[in-house]
């Protein structure tokens, strides 16, 4: 049998797995369809559509065309319709099962946003219309500002970053710009990241071109505070905090960060992707935050963009709301306007961040989410999130091991120390989850912890769901314990593909199909 | 005689001299997972101790190598480059990372002998 580096079976289900040996003419098994590479389906040399032929006109590329063939297959609609369907057909979805990826926040997309975001006034207009045609879309964007702003309390907002690595790299580029206005761009240098932030943090930091400190973890999973009296300094710009923390801890010390930070001259920018676990119950402004991103696309529902781009708009303190990026918006009684030009405005932007204003689609489907559950119904939203997480780690307590003591906020963090000397690795029990119908939680992050486990329900799960996921688990981590290493080390069986190797793949991947 | 010093990072030196050869400990390197990139030091480059000087990226993680002592490096293991599962196959010998010159022989001072890393990892 095929193995991958780490000795795991790699071959994939249909070839080896007991009381499946009937072998198929096609490849496909029953339903579950064999699906060749859309270049392996079509042909270079069938067309899916009829086109007139090409009436004789003068090339004005001078020399420039293209003398070989862009090498696309051709395909009908049927083909391509059914490649895409069978493929969805073999993925896990959020509409499929609980899908308890820790620090993605996979919530259920309420289906009233899916209607809403395809009226024509949102979906069938251009970004390069004028201005006058489109004022229902940017009164629309007005509103999810002033949710954001009432949410967070915090001064301004900037709209147009698309996900929460950028709307980080927003959020540094402001309090660059800040320091370029005190004349200190070059003497601070160094932001202090904690250890427990996201990985994109750091990123962010060095690709504003700062220099990164990392500020290690106390026993409790947070800020070591002793540590941060110690790097403050006049050469620091910034800390960038991630709360609640990736260990699902909420940072107990944030206001003493704060002042710290501020004291010394520096800005705090807080990530803000886990604000699921504590919008309407504190509020940002009051944490002496200056800069955070909003995943529009994890707190206010559409999981993952919903395979699309996402949303990570960036509120701002009054110290740093001049320097917001173009374009913003402007209100002037019930006539809004699109600030495109550095030249007209009075702020102090910094630049532009994307060709336009931001995701259309992410503002209409928040402010959905955000007006259906009003300002009661989004703190009720952080309750559950933050019960649901300490339900699942006061049951899985029993046969797994939490990383740190106490209770958690929105995700529940585990290590690896109850798989100590089963042969069971935290890979292993992940693919295990998927024989039994769940996509697997987030592994080995953070790195604090050993063989980590994240594991974020949201609060769209019922009592019901919470309890059949709970109950899998603790019959996997019984079983781990009882010497059952096989059923884990071989998993997935029921999967359409076995272990993956990640090792080749990483090491010589094969990133372009090319013909034989 | 070379004599093999250990770090609370789980880097290993080899010290002959006044020159050390550095890499990640077969401990590290188990923990690590398949290695399946290797960033190293420039050759040539003075380096202060605990400075992140190279990476190392696995299938689960990416993490920095520290300067354990201060001075200039002299060579990097290029062969890494294209084989990075060598840092899986032998950590401690030809998996070595870079060679540096020891300009302030009292920081070794610091570091654990193989005895005292053997108790180390076992806690």
């Amino acid at each position: 049998m095929a193995m991958n580096s780490t000795g795991r079976p790699t071959a994939p289900a249909n070839q080896n797995d007991a009381g499946q040996d009937v072998k198929t003419f096609s490849g496909s098994r029953g339903l579950l369809q064999q699906e060749p590479l859309l270049h392996e389906v079509g042909g270079l040399e069938k067309c899916g559509v009829d086109f007139p032929p090409i009436p004789d006109c003068k090339s004005r590329l001078d020399g420039l065309e293209r003398d070989n063939k862009i090498g696309l297959p051709g395909l009908s609609e049927p083909e391509v319709l059914r490649h895409y369907v069978r493929l969805s057909q073999r993925n896990y979805a959020i509409d499929l099962g609980l899908y308890p990826l820790g620090s993605c926040t996979m919530k259920h997309n309420p289906r009233l946003n899916e209607k809403v975001v395809r009226l024509p006034g949102f979906a069938d207009i251009h970004p390069l219309q004028p201005q006058s045609t489109v004022q229902g879309a940017l009164a629309l964007m007005g509103e999810v500002s002033h949710w954001l702003m009432a949410i967070t309390g915090m001064d301004a907002v900037a709209l147009s970053p698309k996900a929460g690595a950028h709307g980080e790299w927003c959020g540094m580029m402001c309090i660059r710009e800040a320091l370029k206005d005190r004349g200190e761009v070059d003497t601070r240098r160094r932001v202090l990241v904690p250890e427990s932030a996201h990985g994109t943090n750091p990123a962010t930091a060095a690709a504003c071109g700062f220099e990164i400190d990392e500020l290690p973890a106390d026993v409790t999973g947070r800020v070591d505070m002793d540590v941060l009296r110690t790097k403050i300094g006049p050469d620091v710009a910034a800390i960038m905090l991630t709360n609640p923390n990736t260990c699902g801890l909420f940072e107990r010390d944030i206001c003493e960060i704060a002042d710290l930070v501020h004291e010394a001259g520096g800005y705090f920018y807080c990530d803000g992707a886990n604000l699921n676990a504590i919008m309407g119950k504190t509020r940002v402004r009051d944490l002496g935050v200056d800069a955070m991103h909003i995943n529009l696309h994890k707190t206010f529902s559409t999981p993952h963009g919903g395979g699309g781009p996402g949303a990570g708009p960036v509120v701002l303190s009054k110290r740093l709301s001049a320097y917001a990026p173009l374009p913003y918006l402007k209100a002037d009684g019930d006539s809004w306007t699109l600030v495109e030009d550095a030249a007209q405005s009075e702020a102090k932007p910094f630049g532009r961040m994307s060709a336009f204003h931001g995701q259309m689609g992410m503002f209409v489907r928040a402010l959905a989410y955000m007006m259906s559950h009003g300002a009661d119904g989004l703190r009720q939203v952080s309750e559950d999130a933050v019960l649901n997480a300490n339900y699942l780690l006061a049951c899985l307590s029993d046969e797994m091991s939490p990383a740190f003591d106490g209770a958690c906020m929105h995700e529940a963090l585990f290590d690896d120390a109850f798989l100590k000397d089963t042969g069971v690795t935290t890979l292993d029990f992940s693919k295990a989850m998927i024989d039994e119908g769940y996509h697997p939680m987030t592994m080995y992050f953070p790195l604090v912890v050993h063989g980590a486990m994240l594991i974020e329900p949201t609060e769209t799960e019922s009592k019901e769901s919470l309890d059949r996921f709970a109950d899998t688990l603790l019959a996997l981590a019984k079983a781990a314990k009882s010497g059952d290493r096989e059923r884990f080390v071989t998993a997935p069986v029921l999967a359409p593909l076995r272990r993956l190797d990640e090792t080749r793949a990483a090491r010589s991947p094969v990133l372009r199909w090319a013909a034989d | 005689m070379s004599k093999l010093y250990f770090t609370k990072d789980h880097e290993w030196l080899s010290v002959e001299g006044s020159n050390a050869t550095v890499g990640v400990s077969t401990y590290a390197a188990g923990q690590l997972g398949d290695v399946v990139f290797v960033e190293l030091p420039q050759i040539g480059k003075t380096v202060k101790k605990g400075e992140d000087i190279a990476v190392v990226e696995s299938v689960k993680s990416a993490s920095e190598i520290y300067a354990p002592i201060s001075g200039e490096i002299t060579a990097a293991n290029e062969a890494l480059e294209d084989a990075p599962e060598t840092v899986n196959e032998d950590a401690q010998g030809a998996g070595w990372f870079f060679k540096m010159t020891i300009a302030d022989a009292s920081e070794l001072s610091g570091l654990m002998d193989e005895a005292a890393y053997g108790e180390f990892t076992r806690e």
